[in-house]
């Protein structure tokens, strides 16, 4: 998901980048107060980290092969602010020293692999810690759920970038359809290899997870009710996004964008000439499809900036007192 | 992803390019890539001008273009994207070779692998000519915030310690015959992944310890901040500021 230059239009590259400098100023002043001189050096090594992690292929089936994002994982190991920090390192090494997404692309690709994925990986977490039972199994359900969101919220988000500032005539439905269904597989890789990393580090070192430190966790033997919480959790989910996400492929491709266009989404200062001519072809398209489209879009949005905004908030919260707004 | 060594990608060299200071180069790139991201995709001419200026500072830096080729990959997956717009993106068609293509996918297919080609050279050829602590000292010259620097320092600076670790791993784990083809065979890697985790934690730890027995109060000491002279200013920026001057107006005109 590193985008190249050019790949979404200029307005949306300036917008995700106010977006993703404000978010790490709240981190960063937030992460100053509590990890004080020691964030440097562990902030350095989790992006070592991190990036070393991206290396990891697992196997998918019959000797294919996908990587770690770590996003969610970087999290909760070590708390979402530190997390989302370390992952935009990672992200801007990558486009400075790596060549790997281009540099007038930093504001989404930060925004998309390393903002939505730690707070909304985390406010996920929160949430299915609150319904998971309180144990180890529990955690590690949590984990790997809320590692699998992480990719789709990522995925989903693109999606909404590129209605906002598309480059070429795929209609959002398309884009979210194909984002979305892809990422819903891929997301299960990620879940597995966090959740059980997750597990390897409270086996030998639980006092470095983020996450655990306001729960005492007790027996470790009840890791089998996490898994088949998981697998159920997770079959419910990958059944109800399926069926979201294939309603939206089977419907022909909609006039979405002539509606913004003429609703004014588009920015009309954009050379964006193909407003015009998709309205004149799909005029006659039948208008629930739009509405429908124009409802998933909606929802999506919306789930994605609750989430995130709200694992901000209860990661700014979850400090001393003393804390000052953000 | 950035799969490979982090210094494979610095090409050694004593080219003019090579001994711009590190922030005016930052600087020239990151003009130009702006200029190449905002021109309007019709003005063909103008990003015939930026391949030139791309091409020009190639041979200047003595980039072998091999080198530079073998680094575009990265934009691969988005060359195939973009290829694919054609076919599904819709509005007017016309016919190519018997096949109907989009023309706004047609224009919009050239858009994308016209800018990520350009932003991704220009970004190859600055990576082919800065060594990482100079690249980090030019940020810290263009005002990026010194810990963003610092954290990024660190991890460039422990990075192939941890990536050979995880060398050391895998190669352990192939000795003992794990060659995995399913994801039910994942447990491994992932414990791997928890271990490489727990262990890059206690180094940082230990860095930490090292870094206050060595008198460290919470402020990284400044780096040597490289000067730049006003003349290599000029030269570096003259075409780039050339390119973005013809893409505002470009834009203003289209």
């Amino acid at each position: 998901m590193h985008a190249p230059d050019g790949f979404l239009n200029a307005g949306t590259a300036v917008v995700t980048v106010a977006l993703s400098a404000g978010t790490l100023g709240v981190a960063m002043r937030q992460v100053k107060q509590t990890v004080t001189d020691r964030m440097i050096p562990l902030a350095g090594m989790g992006a070592a980290f991190v990036f070393a992690a991206q290396m990891f292929n697992f196997p998918v089936a019959a000797g294919t092969t996908g990587h770690l994002l770590g996003g969610a994982l970087a999290a909760i190991l070590l708390g979402p602010h530190l997390g989302a920090i370390v992952v935009t390192i990672v992200v801007v090494v990558q486009a400075f020293l790596f060549a790997d997404g281009g540099i007038t692309a930093i504001g989404y690709n930060v925004l998309n692999m390393a903002v939505i994925p730690a707070y909304g990986g985390y406010a996920a977490f929160s949430l299915l810690r609150r319904v998971l039972p309180h144990n180890k199994g529990g955690m590690i359900g949590a984990t790997g759920l809320a590692a699998w969101l992480s990719v789709l919220l990522s995925a989903a988000a693109f999606s909404i970038e590129w209605l906002f500032g598309a480059t070429a005539p795929v209609p959002f439905s398309q884009v979210f359809a194909a984002m979305v269904g892809v990422h819903v597989l891929i997301g299960v890789g990620e879940a597995v290899i966090s959740s059980l990393a997750v597990t390897a580090v409270l086996g030998s070192r639980p006092d470095l997870v983020h996450a655990a430190l306001d729960s005492e966790l007790g027996s470790a033997g009840e890791a089998r009710v996490a898994i088949r919480t998981f697998v159920i959790g997770g079959l419910i989910a990958t059944l109800f996004i399926t069926a979201i996400v294939s309603q939206f492929a089977s419907s022909d491709p909609d006039g979405l964008e002539s509606v913004a266009g003429s609703e004014g989404f588009l920015d009309s200062g954009q050379e964006h000439t193909l407003a015009h001519s998709l309205f004149a072809d799909y005029a006659t398209t039948g208008v629930a499809n739009v509405s429908m489209s124009l409802a998933i879009a909606g929802i999506a949005g919306t789930v994605t900036t609750l989430l995130v905004a709200w694992g901000i908030v209860l990661a700014v919260k979850g400090k001393p007192p003393h804390t000052g707004g953000p | 992803m950035g799969v490979g060594h982090a210094h494979a990608l610095y090409v050694h060299g004593h080219s003019p390019v090579h001994a711009l200071a590190p922030q005016v180069k930052l600087a020239a790139i990151v003009v130009f890539v702006i200029a190449v991201a905002i021109t309007p995709r019709q003005e063909v001419w103008a990003f015939g001008l930026y391949a030139v200026v791309a091409l020009m500072t190639v041979a200047l830096a003595r980039v072998p273009a091999l080198f530079v080729l073998s680094r575009l990959a990265a934009i691969v997956p988005f060359i195939l994207f973009a290829v694919f717009i054609p076919f599904v993106g819709t509005g007017e068609r016309i016919d190519f070779l018997g096949v109907l293509l989009s023309r706004e996918g047609l224009w919009a297919a050239w858009n994308i692998i016209a800018k990520a080609t350009l932003g991704a050279t220009a970004s190859i050829v600055l990576i082919a000519t800065t060594e990482v602590t100079d690249m980090l000292r030019g940020m810290l010259a263009l005002r990026v915030p010194a810990v963003m620097t610092s954290i990024a320092g660190f991890m460039v600076r422990y990075l192939e310690l941890i990536i050979s670790e995880l060398g050391r791993m895998r190669m352990a784990m192939s000795s003992r015959g794990y060659d995995p083809r399913w994801l039910s065979q994942a447990r491994p890697i992932a414990t791997g992944a928890g271990a490489l985790f727990v262990r890059s934690y206690e180094r940082g730890e230990r860095i930490h310890s090292a870094m206050l027995s060595r008198g460290f109060t919470g402020v990284m000491p400044t780096l040597v901040e490289t000067r730049a002279t006003p003349a290599s200013w000029v030269l570096a920026l003259a075409f780039p500021v050339v390119c973005l001057g013809m893409a505002i107006l470009a834009l203003v005109v289209s």
